[in-house]
């Protein structure tokens, strides 16, 4: 299958390891994977922050960079939300008829990597191998808004090697929220204390989720607070072999 | 939302508690350093989500029941003006009397006023948000007259002279043992030998309450419904001293939001079923007390029902943030908000708190006058489960953060940044320029206000060698 990637703009500027494997496990299991180059974001910060009318450009955009491709899939379960409830929602009040309509037409083929590998490719063992114990935050967005229910966790079960450990109160938010993070820098930072309490509570050596932004505010704590855990993107666990 | 003349009032300024002295941030800050109070709102909202969760879980048609719910709210929001007459005719036709408030002002003068005519010195009351919104018992002491709040946790808060701090559980911020030293303090013809033990607290409050409820001639109360084809209003009480204030005296005062109203009897069935489990995590709420106007020689023989506007109007005028007058007040999104958790009630300064608070507060003001509420989430999306109206609290939170005035350094870096991602070759650089970030120091510590409140508790990740673009184009 042809498969057009949508990287996300956190994962393409700080975090490539979690879009490069999300590159090599698709190829691995035989699909090809293009690269629009003229992506940039979805605008869910801009939306999220309360700029729609600046969003907009972002989102007329992701729709006609991806209008081409049949499957699209982004490494990030809360791009993916905003792209299928967010942007028909800015194009209606900013946007035109048009817009809205190529929006959710684009949204309805765009991915998050779980529901990509299970709903579409039909595949739970994608063959990987990684020693290491594990614990899975499910991200609020993949969650609650993309609905990826326990997609990733049957994915990490077929992983070889892998000790799966349950992380208490998984759905509980780790406290990112974007620009939360630092409009509430305090209340975000106790939010994440539960969130590491919990993590380290596992004796689990990586904490992995769905979503770059989420890995990098915990594992931004874990690493502040020396804990020796790492966070690593489900994707790079997948592409392990 | 566009202004137009003629669009209706928001909640006046200078009356009431939907506005608090402090931006959320700020007042967060000392709520989050109060050990004791993050102990108590961690154990109760704890305690309360896993009850809560138990019986709905019993219920197989419990997503059939939040959408029957949010359909007739949304049915009643479509048509509330010719439900409000349709309920003040009725209330009428059963002898009741029925005034309209246009704010928090007229509300509290037409309530002191008809308590004045009755002479008394003292009014009752039953648990009531609305009350609290316009601050209905400063204006009565103002007026000599003394309010006597009858709801246990009510009382705790009016003898401490506090704020309440949970929609439901108004006390939840106060252990036993302060609540021991409040009623030693303040309330009246209490024994001194009185201990923190709960059924030792609650017969000392049993005791004062009961001679109140006998020689106080004059109730105030909320009410959870009211039913327009009969003219019915309704309260569902845990204790029982609503139904005392209820049908003992001779004069009932209701004030009740605009958009409590129900078209039909049957309606009920749905609300009576999601308010008690989503809210408390009971079954069926133990006190479930209805009325229709006046009943010759039973109950009251004289009702009031004090209409409220007091914003709601300006909240129904906006179509997608009219969902936010929905809510039924079970404060099932409070108790399962991450952020209401850590902060507590207090922070958001307005009575109502939590994620419905941060909708609801602003809505009500005008959204410059509550402006931090609508960034109070990190719209993690745990309300939205957990609403029985299924109001879509993030969505809504996000509309309204789209509505704030926002300030001029933020609005300059946000145009730069949709500008910078709009043109992917200015973009690209702007990646590789953002390996200059490292002169913020090894691990990023320390960088400059407003992101100092990351770097103050996190590291930032390292910036890597190439960005995934370049990667790509030299495979």
């Amino acid at each position: 299958m042809r498969i057009a990637l949508f990287a996300t703009c956190l994962a393409d500027t700080l975090f490539p390891e979690a879009a490069k494997a999300t590159v090599l496990l698709l190829e691995r299991l035989g699909h090809e994977v293009v690269f629009p180059a003229e992506q940039t974001c979805c605008g869910q910060m801009h939306v999220n922050t309360g700029y729609q009318k600046e969003a907009l450009s972002l989102i007329k955009r992701y729709a006609s960079v991806f209008d081409p491709y049949d499957v699209i899939v982004a490494p990030s379960g809360s791009c993916v939300g905003s792209i299928r409830h967010q942007h028909q929602m800015v194009a209606a009040s900013y946007g035109d008829a048009g817009l809205v309509s190529r929006a959710a037409d684009v949204a309805s083929r765009t991915y998050e990597l779980s529901e990509l590998l299970i709903d579409v490719l039909q595949v739970e063992d994608v063959g990987a191998y990684y020693p290491h114990r594990v614990t899975y935050h499910p991200t609020c967005h993949s969650l609650r808004m993309t609905r990826v229910g326990d997609k990733p966790l049957r994915l990490l079960r077929q992983v070889r090697g892998l000790d799966l450990v349950e992380l208490p109160a998984a759905e509980q938010c780790c406290g990112f929220g974007g620009t939360f993070a630092i409009k509430n820098a305090e209340t975000s930072t106790a939010m994440l204390a539960d969130k590491m309490t919990n993590i380290v509570s596992t004796g689990a050596d990586v904490c992995t989720a769905g979503d770059a932004s989420c890995l990098m505010h915990i594992g931004g704590g874990l690493s502040r607070l020396r804990t020796g855990v790492k966070t690593v993107h489900l994707a790079e666990i997948l592409a392990a072999t | 939302m566009s202004t137009f003349l003629g669009m209706p009032a928001t909640a006046p300024r200078g009356v009431g508690h939907l506005r608090g002295s402090l931006p959320f941030p700020e007042a967060a800050h000392e709520a989050l350093g109060n050990s004791q109070l993050r102990r108590n709102l961690r154990h109760a909202t704890t305690t309360i989500r896993g009850k809560s969760g138990k019986v709905i879980a019993e219920l197989p048609d419990w997503q059939q029941l939040r959408d029957a719910g949010s359909a007739i709210k949304a049915d009643v929001m479509s048509r509330l003006p010719s439900l409000l007459e349709q309920l003040e005719e009725n209330v009428r036709a059963a002898g009741g009397v029925v005034h309209w408030a246009a704010d928090a002002n007229e509300a509290n003068r037409i309530v002191t006023d008809l308590v004045r005519a009755t002479g008394s010195p003292r009014v009752i009351k039953v648990k009531s948000m609305a009350t609290q919104e316009i601050g209905l018992n400063e204006a009565l002491e103002e007026a000599g007259i003394t309010p006597v709040e009858t709801d246990l946790a009510e009382l705790i808060v009016q003898l401490g002279e506090d704020k309440p701090s949970h929609i439901l559980v108004p006390a939840i911020h106060r252990n036993r043992s302060e609540i021991r030293e409040i009623f030693l303090r303040a309330m009246p013809g209490v024994d001194p030998a009185l201990t923190d033990d709960p059924p030792v607290l609650a017969a000392a409050a049993r005791r004062y309450l009961r001679e109140t409820f006998l020689s106080t001639k004059v109730a105030v109360s909320g009410a959870n419904f009211a039913i327009a084809e009969t003219g019915t209003l309704g309260v569902v009480e845990s204790e029982g001293n609503g139904r005392m204030c209820l049908t003992l005296p001779d004069t009932l005062i209701t004030v009740m939001g605009i958009e409590k109203v129900l078209p039909t009897w049957r309606d009920l069935e749905v609300f009576l079923q999601l308010l008690p489990r989503a809210s408390t995590g009971e079954r069926m709420n133990p006190y479930t007390t209805m009325w229709t106007g006046v009943t010759p020689g039973d109950g009251p023989q004289n009702f009031h029902l004090v209409l409220l506007d007091n914003g709601r109007s300006a909240v129904l005028a906006d179509t997608v943030g009219r969902q936010a007058l929905h809510c039924i007040r079970c404060s099932a999104c409070l108790n399962v908000c991450p952020v209401y958790e850590r902060t507590g009630g207090h922070s958001y300064g307005s009575v109502y708190p939590g994620p419905i608070g941060a909708v609801l507060s602003p809505q009500l003001t005008g959204v410059a006058d509550n402006a931090s509420l609508p960034y109070a989430s990190s719209l993690c999306g745990a309300c939205f489960d957990a609403c029985p109206v299924k109001i879509d609290i993030p969505s809504l939170l996000v509309h309204l953060r789209n509505q704030v005035p926002h300030p001029a350094g933020e609005k300059a870096v946000m145009k730069a940044a949709a500008y910078t991602m709009a043109r992917p070759r200015l973009y690209a650089n702007a990646q590789r320029a953002a390996k200059l970030a490292r002169i913020a120091g090894r691990r990023g510590r320390g960088l400059p206000p407003p992101l100092s409140g990351w770097t103050a508790g996190r590291d930032l990740p390292e910036i890597p060698k190439q960005t995934f673009r370049d990667w790509w184009a030299e495979r």
